[in-house]
């Protein structure tokens, strides 16, 4: 009887201690996927433009980590991101697919053809990085220097006067700019 | 006379000042046409605040800064502005930066000065910088780093020491010392204007002990003053004993974090060419408009200091310095170890043309086809940074931006005492200035995306909170709504 009783015991304590380390692994392997999406996070270009079909970097970063997405969808981080992430998950390296858009060889900020805005607010909401100020019913404009270039503002503007313009405007055309300013009458 | 044992590596090396310390600081006549490129200081180029057709007089602002690290420019000729349009500059290897191009009506009329400052003991700190920001100072030694950036850097240390560099160490270059010698009332009444300013405890001049006469005048001028504050050092000449963060190294045996600027350890440092500027423009209410330049080399007959005036051509220069000798090879604005090449000298003298060095054979070091590095270890051992230059080449040659990053390319100072040694004879500074600007953009870029996901994050954050807040109030709305109703 007692060895019974005993045995019994043992059985429990045995499934028990099963379990608690299924519950274990089961945090540790969270705990993992977390680290290892922060770490693809970190490589991504943090443009949040959606190219790669995602929401966000985050989101992409996500979808690779379970697996759910290839390595090769991030335009603006270009194929030397590819080359990073191909490492990071071990995967065979891939050159990023044109599909998923094509970049500027320059890189290239938006700009708001100011006159023409008419202060709807769309394209501040759609701004991943709160990088356009104004507000209901007064003019827009783009900080130049926190722009992505993720094109998101692009299409909800109901009067299309939004465009793409490269990033450095060139120091000789500011002093373009001033030259024709300085000009006599 | 060694303070400290903390400046490591460098090189002796010859010094070549003799020819050109012979006579005294002589005055250029002022060029027919003044060529001014308006980026001429680090940071972003000014902006022309007058037009084609303007008359200027000498000391009339021309251009004004734009952001925070940028400089004033004044014209150092009177007469009619020609041109602002695109000129070879030396700020961009001789080609063309955007400048403004003044022809001289020979009248040497000058502008009135907006004001002079005599006791400025009695004019608050802030006022006193903003003010010397005003007069278009830049660092004179070389980097032409704007002052008035500088400046507020240095009134943010609680307890600062201002160090005024006379080390200056780079062979052929003599116009700091010459500038000692015969102005040290100047160099002594800028340090003090500057300490002033930033309320520092101490003045420290620090010079090289191969410049007596220098460190004789200097010592001369302080007991005209008795100011007990400052002091004057000698440094051991060992080439780059001069570079800002080696100078602070062997003078007050600390170390410059490699992240960080000299006032994080409470010492800001000027050139002695700048705080002699900054006497005259507080003073005398003179913008710089001119500076000492030394003219040397095997490939100039009559090598000395000119007092030339900003926007004159090096050609000018020479010709008064009767003209090139039959022995010369190649051009360099600057020292023998970090000198530009020039490739014309219809380039213009800019506020940051310390020297020009008409070079023949005999003031350049040989130089062999490359052979590959064999790990001697030279290099790291001369370097004053300590770098370990053979690594970054490695890096440099794959353009391994992580490890170019990991051996701390950004802190070469670009001294070229590893070329000098290398048995190799690589040209590793060339290879290192290649890859810098690669690797600032590749920072700058982490830096950006770092800055925008923060914006990301916190623009979801507060999405998610107005969500809430609006849910909540929704919510509250119906409560009521069904209280009225029971």
């Amino acid at each position: 009887m007692t060895e019974l009783i005993a045995f019994a015991l043992m059985m429990g304590l045995a499934a028990l201690s099963l379990l608690a380390s299924r519950f274990a692994a089961r945090g540790a392997d969270a705990t993992a996927r977390a680290r290892l999406i922060e770490r693809i996070n970190d490589v991504l270009p943090q443009t949040q433009c959606g190219r790669c079909t995602f929401a966000g970097c985050r989101p992409y970063a996500t979808a690779l980590a379970e697996g759910s997405a290839d390595i090769n969808q991030c335009p603006p981080g270009g194929d030397s991101t590819a080359e990073v992430l191909a490492a990071l998950l071990g995967r065979p390296p891939k050159r990023v697919d044109p599909e998923f858009g094509i970049m500027p060889s320059v890189p290239m900020v938006a700009w708001i053809d100011e006159p023409a805005c008419i202060g709807c607010t769309k394209c501040i909401q759609a701004c991943p990085v709160d990088a356009i100020v104004g507000a209901s019913r007064y003019m827009h404009t783009v900080i130049a220097a926190d722009c992505t270039g993720c094109e998101l503002c692009i299409p909800p503007c109901p009067v299309d006067c939004i465009e793409m313009r490269p990033a450095s405007a060139s120091i000789t055309e500011v002093i373009e700019a001033a030259r024709f300013r300085a000009l006599p009458g | 006379m060694l303070q400290g044992n903390s400046a490591r590596g460098g090189l002796r090396l010859e010094a070549h000042k003799e020819r050109s310390t012979r006579e005294p600081i002589a005055q250029a006549s002022a060029p027919a046409l003044a060529v001014l490129p308006l980026d001429q200081h680090a940071g972003h180029p000014a902006m022309p605040i007058v037009a084609i057709g303007d008359r200027v007089a000498i000391g009339q602002a021309i251009a004004r800064p734009t952001g925070d690290v940028s400089a004033w420019l004044h014209a150092p000729v009177s007469g009619e502005v020609v041109g602002i349009e695109p000129r070879p500059s030396v700020t961009r290897d001789c080609m063309p930066a955007p400048s403004i191009v003044i022809a001289s009506d020979a009248r040497e009329t000058r502008h009135p000065p907006e004001r002079t400052i005599q006791d400025f003991l009695a004019v608050d700190p802030l006022e006193l910088r903003e003010w010397i920001g005003r007069g278009g100072i830049v660092g004179l030694g070389g980097a032409a780093f704007p002052i008035s950036a500088k400046l507020a850097t240095g009134a943010q240390a609680a307890e600062l020491a201002l160090l005024i560099n006379g080390a200056e160490c780079e062979p052929y270059i003599s116009c700091d010392e010459m500038l000692m010698r015969e102005r040290a009332d100047d160099v002594l009444h800028g340090a003090r204007i500057l300490m002033h300013a930033l309320q520092a405890r101490e003045g420290i001049i620090a010079l090289e002990d191969d410049a007596p006469l220098a460190a004789e005048s200097l010592r001369a001028a302080l007991a005209k003053i008795e100011d007990d504050r400052i002091r004057i050092q000698i440094v051991p000449t060992i080439y780059p004993s001069g570079g800002e963060r080696q100078l602070i190294a062997s003078v007050f045996g600390r170390e410059v974090p490699f992240a960080g600027l000299p006032p994080d350890i409470g010492i800001l440092c000027h050139n002695v060419s700048t705080a002699a500027a900054v006497a005259r423009w507080v003073r005398d209410g003179e913008p710089v408009v001119s500076r000492v330049v030394t003219i040397t080399g095997d490939g100039v007959e009559r090598a000395r200091n000119l007092e030339a005036r900003l926007g004159t051509p090096v050609a000018q220069l020479i010709a008064e310095c009767a003209g090139y000798t039959p022995r010369v090879e190649r051009l360099l604005m600057g020292g023998t170890m970090m000198g530009m090449p020039l490739s014309t000298d219809e380039v213009a003298v800019v506020k940051g043309t310390n020297c020009i060095v008409a070079a023949s054979a005999m003031d350049l070091q040989p130089r062999q086809p490359e052979m590959p590095c064999i790990r001697c270890g030279n290099c790291s051992e001369v370097c004053p940074a300590y770098l370990l230059p053979q690594q970054l080449h490695l890096n440099a040659r794959a353009m391994d931006l992580a490890g170019l990053e990991r051996y701390g390319l950004m802190d070469c100072i670009e001294c070229g005492c590893c070329d000098y040694v290398c048995p190799s004879q690589i040209p590793l500074v060339a290879r290192f200035r290649e890859a810098k600007p690669r690797l600032a953009e590749h920072l700058r870029a982490r830096d950006d995306a770092r800055d925008s996901r923060l914006r990301y994050e916190s623009r979801a954050a507060r999405l998610q909170r107005l969500e809430a807040e609006q849910r909540a109030r929704l919510e509250e709305k119906r409560r009521q709504a069904r209280r009225k109703e029971s």
